[in-house]
């Protein structure tokens, strides 16, 4: 474990240390061997010829490449208009979410703000308590929000949790910077906007990949919300195509053969690779804030 | 707030600025700080209207409310509806089924995270460790329609590839998607694969803050690997471990809608009806609104209490709790 420490002092290591070692970075190999393979698994099988899928058992690499099975969920209108939906309210969802959470934190931040503990105990009971999904539902309802994207925009705008390591960060930035622009006749919003904001990209980063990701994933709300089909973002197209359609049982299997045949399995494994690939694009550039610093400032809060 | 002593005439040069603010009026403070309030309000209004108004739509568990009467003109029944909840048989299948599921998460998915960071800790190559790191988190980022996705493209039994591979080997095939009896288990292989990694984190964080000279003063001292992660690794991650327990506890009755509700299916009904999918059953499905806003709400005030309680505790124990 010490082999190489910092100071260059070479700590005898026994033998049973060193395989305890070579035990620990096996176990660890196959974790992470096991978060990745269902995915490399079916990327694998959305390219694949649906022969191929049901001859052979386990693959990596397809013999045969085959485009047929995006081909077909691109021209499936329910896909891509589902995505354009996903699309619109993860950007805009985020951007508000930010904008309601960033300019809500910043106050709190300052010590000498005064209300501050009022808000802040405000927040806390509704990390505590909530009136819950029924109440929600009728209120929402009765602003007028059913079947529009509002009723899943609005009601998430501000995660405390989110908000809290926002604030937590505003906190841990250096005071002067602030003092400085305040004392040059700089406003209080010029101050947040000139100089907080543009100090503040990991957290910014952080948090808008929290929105985004919980946009893009969302299922539950927009299941409850949203009664025009041609309003339902990816996830709702995912779950009709895959989870309706799947031979569950042979109970399920009667009930599919009188709904006609599910799609290939191909198709499926494509329509899964392409809702999930937004996200994966994105994460890698995150990744490097939130396991710094950021998450940090949530353990202090 | 050492601002508010009285002797806070005293100007002090290196926080000139916040001395001279504590003596003034709330009004001069509010019309300097003017930008300050309203970069709060947005948000102040967010809470008011889709936190505290909803809460105050809770009356409507002690109604029978009508959606053509309104929150006000439905009749007052005080707590009938809290009475047909739990004498309805349900009431016990889905607490059974709840607390079945949590305290198994409790048990097994709970201490994942923990022991993937002690391993990771021991890790030195750090390309390696951030490799796995990196792997770990992914699956946090998907949708559970995706995790559903992919466990019924594993495991369904006409061309699941576990079972194909099940049944190459002459094991024979198990159905775990539509049993009473696996859903338990279900449910909770799919928390331990998609959350263990990413609840490494706040470990790991909790771990770097370690000053890792106390490693090699105790290793010169003779400390084995054990003996570190006993004495050092745990001790250090301690704080974390209960703060995470307290918030554990305080969601045993939260199992989430979006997962049971996409695993479930008229098969495994009976081991898999949790209070949130019967609440969205009743409620939102079938329109008794009062019925399952009562139920929603024991939920609710039996979750706050499990909170404080657990955190009452954490405290009597000496540690420094959340609240």
């Amino acid at each position: 474990m010490a082999a190489k420490s910092k100071s260059g002092k070479k700590v005898q290591r026994s033998l049973g240390d060193k395989i305890v070692d070579v035990i620990i970075y096996t176990v660890l190999g196959l974790i992470a061997l096991s978060t990745v393979l269902p995915f490399l698994y079916v990327v694998a099988g959305s390219f694949a010829t649906d022969k191929e899928l049901t001859e052979k058992a386990f693959f990596i690499i397809p013999e045969v490449w085959s485009l047929n099975a995006y081909k077909y969920a691109i021209n499936t209108a329910n896909i891509l208009n589902g995505l354009k939906n996903s699309v619109i309210l993860t950007v805009m969802g985020t951007f508000l979410c930010m904008v309601f959470s960033l300019s809500f934190a910043y106050p709190l931040s300052k010590k000498h703000f005064r209300g501050r503990n009022v808000v802040l105990n405000m927040v806390i009971v509704t990390m505590l308590f909530g009136g819950g999904m029924i109440p929600s539902y009728i209120v929402y309802t009765a602003y007028g929000l059913y079947d529009t994207y509002w009723a899943l925009v609005l009601p998430a705008l501000i995660s405390p949790f989110n908000m809290i390591i926002i604030k937590n960060f505003f906190q841990e930035l250096p005071q002067e910077l602030e003092d400085a622009a305040y004392m040059d006749g700089c406003t209080d919003l010029g101050t947040f906007v000139k100089i907080v904001l543009p100090l503040s990209k990991p957290v910014i980063a952080s948090i808008s990949l929290f929105y985004g990701v919980g946009f893009w994933n969302d299922y539950f709300s927009s299941m409850i919300y949203l009664k025009t089909p041609d309003k339902y973002p990816i996830q709702i197209q995912l779950r009709s195509i895959i989870l309706l359609s799947s031979k569950v049982s042979e109970v399920a299997m009667d009930y599919y053969d009188m709904n006609g045949a599910p799609p290939d399995k191909a198709v499926k494994m494509a329509c899964t690779v392409i809702a999930t690939v937004p996200i994966l694009c994105v994460y890698p550039f995150v990744q490097k804030y939130f396991t710094k610093g950021v998450m940090v400032g949530a353990v202090k809060g | 707030m050492a601002g508010r002593k009285k002797k806070s005439n005293v100007i002090t040069l290196s926080d000139g600025s916040t001395i001279t603010l504590k003596r003034m009026s709330n009004l001069q403070y509010f019309k300097q700080h003017i930008w300050l309030y309203a970069l709060l309000l947005p948000g102040l209004l967010y809470f008011i209207l889709f936190k505290y108004v909803p809460m105050g739509g809770l009356v409507i568990a002690f109604k029978d409310y009508s959606p053509f009467l309104g929150i006000w003109g439905s009749k007052w029944v005080g707590f009938d509806q809290f009475a047909k909840f739990f004498s309805t048989p349900d009431f016990w299948r889905l607490l059974r089924n709840t607390l079945g599921i949590s305290l198994l998460q409790l048990l097994l998915y709970f201490p994942a995270p923990i022991v993937l960071s002690l391993f990771l800790n021991e890790v030195r190559h750090s390309g390696y460790k951030r490799t796995v790191q990196t792997l770990v988190y992914v699956p946090h980022f998907v949708s559970w329609v995706i995790v559903a996705s992919l466990t019924y493209q594993l495991f369904n039994v006409s061309d699941g590839i576990i079972n194909q591979l099940l049944n190459i080997t002459g094991i024979g095939s198990v159905d775990i998607l539509s049993k009473s009896s696996t859903f338990w288990g279900l449910i909770v292989g799919q928390d331990i694969w998609r959350e263990t990694g990413y609840g490494t984190i706040i470990f790991l964080a909790a771990l770097a803050g370690v000053d890792q000279e106390m490693y090699e003063a105790a290793r010169v001292d003779g400390a084995g690997r054990w003996r570190l992660m006993w004495h050092i690794t745990l001790p250090a991650i301690r704080g974390t471990i209960i703060m995470m327990l307290i918030l554990r506890v305080g969601g045993l009755l939260n199992t989430g809608y979006e997962q049971i509700f996409l695993m479930r299916n008229d098969l495994n009904i009976e081991m898999a009806d949790v209070f949130d999918t019967y609440i969205y059953t009743r409620g939102i499905k079938q329109g008794q609104y009062s019925f399952s806003a009562a139920a929603g709400m024991f939920k609710s005030v039996v979750g706050m209490i499990l909170v404080l309680g657990s955190n009452k505790v954490a405290k009597l124990f000496g540690e420094s709790g959340i609240y």
